[in-house]
């Protein structure tokens, strides 16, 4: 019902290639997050999705139905804009009731789905406003409660959350998190932020440069990343790469990854290094550790001291040592 | 303290340097508001003081009203005007938006082409325009007054427009066109009221040389029935004697409109030269 399946699409911007051959299964009721740096083309693939950009070439087939020829409006999809896009001239209820209204829906329909999204999202108190007299929040509340009253197929989200103050990122990343509980629909969600992409989704789907790195589960890609690229974008504090040589290894392999929560600071371990600075932050506290020119971070559980510049050995198990060759592919 | 007293300075030396350009930009219109209610001695022998109960005399708005065609060339005027207004509005916001808002191949040169229009002046084309108005049976018409000023307004205002509409947000555009609204009404409804300041600079800035020129009115269009208010006016400017009281009265009348007209645009006038700077 609800899938979605994107075939071989590329897209060109004049000469410049930003999406190369993106495959992509989503399954009905499946929240997929695109996560990757700035200008790797996430926004691209969305906006292809959505129908408003047309792919070079390739598929995209929504609930089994390819619409590569279709109008945003008739795809089945909802959008959910980073800067809200809420119409600055219409009351919060008429900005949700504007997509039914042009697709013709009756206006008890209307008004029955109105209310049923604005009790959902708690907007209920709002309805009469104009989008200048909500704080941000209330603003992206309304920008979903518009989506939802489509009852679309399929959301799309492009960095929702983006334009929020970080205690309020964290209570609408639970509200959209519970919205796909209870809605049930397929989500894409489009992020440059790992923590958003770990804690929301089903499936991740790592970019870069226009190529799909690696798509799997969230514990998939923070175990078992493909290579040094997908390793280093999942996970906070991010990985340490060093250099091979520093540890025995065969030839070909050139950079070894180390996760920050893997490292423990002894008196045995095979790295030798010097403390640089302390993070204390709590229920962490993050050394770094001069390992020859890297900067090494150690993420230890619970609060610890150390003196800046006092020499320690870094300690893991041999297990949780990432291999990646020159290519930066991971050898397993 | 300091800074409060060095504010107060400041601000006292802002106003007195915008209060003194106001009084050189109003004094010509005041005089000709005094002038126009006095007789005609009085008028050159005190031409700076007001009507007093001796002087006063509305004789020139008499003339210029028993002139009998006067109305209806005040009618033109606001017609070449109104109309000339709308259609460059119009237009030239259809244009700034396909150029704002759509890739095409193209795209930047047909902006250039269009703007080439604000470094050249449409009156060096006068010949030209005057022998296809005479081909297309439009002279003497208001329409190839009102053709010829669309022209002349189009490059500016897409220039000034399209800018603008750049800034309108894209992600407002495009929930627009999710919710299945059509380019017609994403333009209209969405992207007209968000540039409801520019517009207005653009319609004050064409207006007022539209309602002044005399170029036009006199090549294109001189019959009777299609002299506007400052061609019309010429008639009492006469090569030997010049009606003084009818030109001052005929000229305060001729400000009205254009005042009105301003009024009406000015709030989103100051907002849309300012916009940039608040930002
Ligand atoms: N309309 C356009 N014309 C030309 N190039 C474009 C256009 N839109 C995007 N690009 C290019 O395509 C690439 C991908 O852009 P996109 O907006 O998809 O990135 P993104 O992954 O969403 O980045 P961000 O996280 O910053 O939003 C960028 O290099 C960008 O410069
Ligand atoms: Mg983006």
């Amino acid at each position: 019902m609800g899938s979605l399946t994107l075939k071989n699409i590329c897209k060109t911007f004049g000469k410049v290639e930003v999406l190369h051959n993106i495959d992509l299964e989503v399954e009905d009721g499946e929240f997929v997050v695109f996560v990757g740096p700035s200008g790797c083309g996430k926004s691209t693939l969305l906006r292809i999705i959505a129908g408003l950009e047309d792919a070079t070439s390739g598929d995209v087939i929504i609930g089994g139905e390819r619409v590569n020829h279709l109008p945003p409006s008739k795809r089945g999809i909802a959008m959910v804009f980073q800067t809200y896009a809420l119409y600055p001239h219409l009351t919060v209820k008429k900005n949700m009731s504007l997509g039914l209204k042009q697709a013709g829906e009756s206006s008890a329909v209307i008004e029955e789905r109105v209310a049923r999204a604005a009790r959902m999202l708690e907007l209920e108190p709002y309805l009469d406003r104009r989008p200048a007299e909500l704080s941000g929040g209330q603003r992206q509340r309304v920008a979903i409660g518009r989506a939802v009253v489509r009852e679309p197929k399929l959301f799309l989200f492009d960095e929702p959350l983006s334009n929020l103050d970080a205690a309020l990122r964290v209570n609408t990343r639970i509200e959209i998190a519970d919205l796909h509980r209870r809605l049930g629909t397929s989500i894409v969600y489009v992020t440059h932020d790992q923590v958003e992409a770990m804690t929301l989704a089903d499936k991740i789907v790592v970019l870069q440069d226009g190529y799909v790195e690696q798509v799997g589960a969230p514990m998939q890609l923070y175990n078992d990343p493909d290579n040094i690229f997908v390793a280093g974008f999942i996970g906070s504090p991010a990985m340490n790469f060093l250099d091979a040589r520093l540890l025995d290894m065969p030839p070909d392999v050139r950079t070894i990854g180390l996760r920050p929560e893997a490292i423990s600071l002894g008196d045995d371990g095979p790295i030798a290094g010097k403390i640089s600075h302390l993070e204390h932050l709590g229920a962490d506290t993050n050394v770094y550790v001069h390992v020859d020119d890297k900067l090494v971070t150690v993420r230890l559980f619970g609060q610890h001291d150390y003196e800046v510049g006092a020499a320690v050995r870094l300690c893991f198990s041999p297990g949780s040592v990432f291999r990646f060759d020159e290519q930066g592919k991971r050898i397993r | 303290m300091q800074r409060v007293r060095h504010n107060l300075l400041n601000r006292a030396l802002a106003h007195a340097a915008l209060i003194t350009y106001t009084i050189i930009a109003l004094f010509p219109v005041v005089i000709i508001l005094i002038n126009s209610f006095k007789t005609r001695k009085a008028i050159f022998r005190h031409p700076l003081q007001p009507p007093t109960p001796d002087t006063f005399s509305l004789i020139g708005y008499e003339t210029v009203l028993k002139q009998g065609d006067y109305l209806h060339y005040f009618q033109n005027s606001l017609i070449v005007t109104v109309g000339s207004l709308f259609f460059i509005l119009l237009f030239g916001a259809m244009a700034a938006f396909a150029l704002s808002e759509y890739r095409f191949k193209g795209n930047t040169l047909m902006g250039l082409y269009l703007a080439i229009g604000i470094m050249i002046p449409i009156r060096l084309g006068t010949v030209a325009i005057l022998q296809f108005m005479v081909a297309a049976h439009l002279v003497n018409t208001l329409t190839a007054l009102i053709l010829v000023y669309t022209a002349q307004g189009l490059p500016l205002a897409i220039f000034i427009l399209s800018e603008f509409m750049r800034q309108v947000s894209a992600d407002l555009k495009d929930a627009g066109r999710i919710d299945g609204l059509s380019e017609y009404r994403i333009f209209f409804r969405l992207v007209l009221p968000l540039v409801r300041p520019a517009l207005a600079t653009v319609a004050v800035f064409n207006m007022i040389p539209i309602w002044n020129d005399l170029w036009f009115p006199l090549i294109l269009a001189p019959g009777e029935e299609t002299k506007t208010l400052t061609l019309g006016s010429q008639v009492f400017i006469g090569q030997f004697v010049t009606d003084w009281n009818a030109v001052l009265s005929g000229l305060s009348l001729a400000i009205l409109p254009v005042m009105i007209l301003y009024v009406i645009f000015s709030r989103q006038l100051i907002r849309g030269i300012t916009s940039g700077a608040v930002k």
